[in-house]
């Protein structure tokens, strides 16, 4: 399994995003390193299909569908929920979804 | 920047109506914008502080590059409003970033409180979580009901936590 982590420093919530994805992959029992991709630039963003940070992919499929709209830019990405509430790190049981699915 | 007890520079900026909206106090100034998920998140519990506090002004003033980053742009925020049915606070625009550069503004949302005399009283984070919703933007509350009350502010300073500021 391939896990990666997009990130952009113009946004706080990567760390937490990747402590949410390591403490995930531990309990599902999945040996794995997460790869860290900085984002720096428009052009790398869009080179990279990155609609926001943080952005995690497994096996190169992002684990929450971005808007079709999103244009691939530095920015902050909108979560949402469970419960429907805004946030800027994906719901930890969509991460875990994600890694089950792959697994 | 400005520091706790500087004069709080003044401002007149455009709200969403095409108004001009000076700086009136004592007044909570609040840099927000429309595409973060922090200034999102915190965005109900800052509405809410603006309605529970009918005596002080509340401002949200858009600061981000809307060329890069469209959604922010005054037509963008105005549908937004719009789409709210109004705000208890005019959302101003600072197309020239000059009032987020004054204040030192570095994230959205990045709240600053001026007492009556127009002095800094509050600068930081609504709360400590913008994912707890059920702390209802209480460090914003203690500074005001401190600040309304005559007493010192216990607690003047927090780090703002939120996107960065979209500089041009």
């Amino acid at each position: 399994m391939t896990v990666e982590l997009l990130w952009w420093d113009g946004c706080p919530s990567h760390p937490e995003a990747l402590a949410d994805l390591q403490r995930i992959l531990r309990e599902e029992g999945i040996e794995t390193e997460v790869s860290r991709i900085e984002v720096t630039d428009d052009d790398q963003a869009r080179r990279e299909r990155f609609p926001g940070s943080p952005t995690i992919r497994i096996n190169g499929e992002d684990i929450v569908t971005p808007a079709e709209a999103e244009p691939y830019s530095l920015t902050c990405r909108i979560y949402r929920t469970r419960d429907g509430r805004v946030s800027p790190v994906p719901d930890p049981e969509d991460v875990r979804e994600a890694v089950r699915r792959a697994a | 920047m400005i520091a706790i007890g500087d004069q709080a520079p003044e401002f007149d900026l455009p709200d969403t109506d095409g108004d001009q909206q000076p700086l009136q106090t004592p007044a909570v100034v609040i840099f927000t914008c429309n595409h973060c998920p922090y200034a999102l998140a915190w965005h109900g519990r800052l509405m809410q502080a603006a309605r529970d506090y009918p005596d002080v002004h509340f401002f949200a003033i858009n600061p981000n590059d809307a060329e890069r980053y469209p959604r922010d742009s005054l037509d963008a925020m105005k549908e937004r409003v719009r789409g709210d049915d109004g705000w208890p606070m005019p959302y101003l625009r600072d197309e020239s970033q000059e009032v987020a550069r004054a204040y030192g503004a570095k994230t959205t949302p990045d709240v600053f409180v001026v007492d009556s005399g127009g002095a800094l009283r509050y600068r930081g984070a609504p709360d400590p979580d913008s994912n707890d919703p059920t702390l209802n933007a209480t460090w914003l509350r203690e500074a005001l009901d401190a600040m309304l009350a005559g007493e010192e502010i216990a607690r003047p300073h927090t780090e703002p936590v939120g996107c960065s500021v979209k500089w041009k």
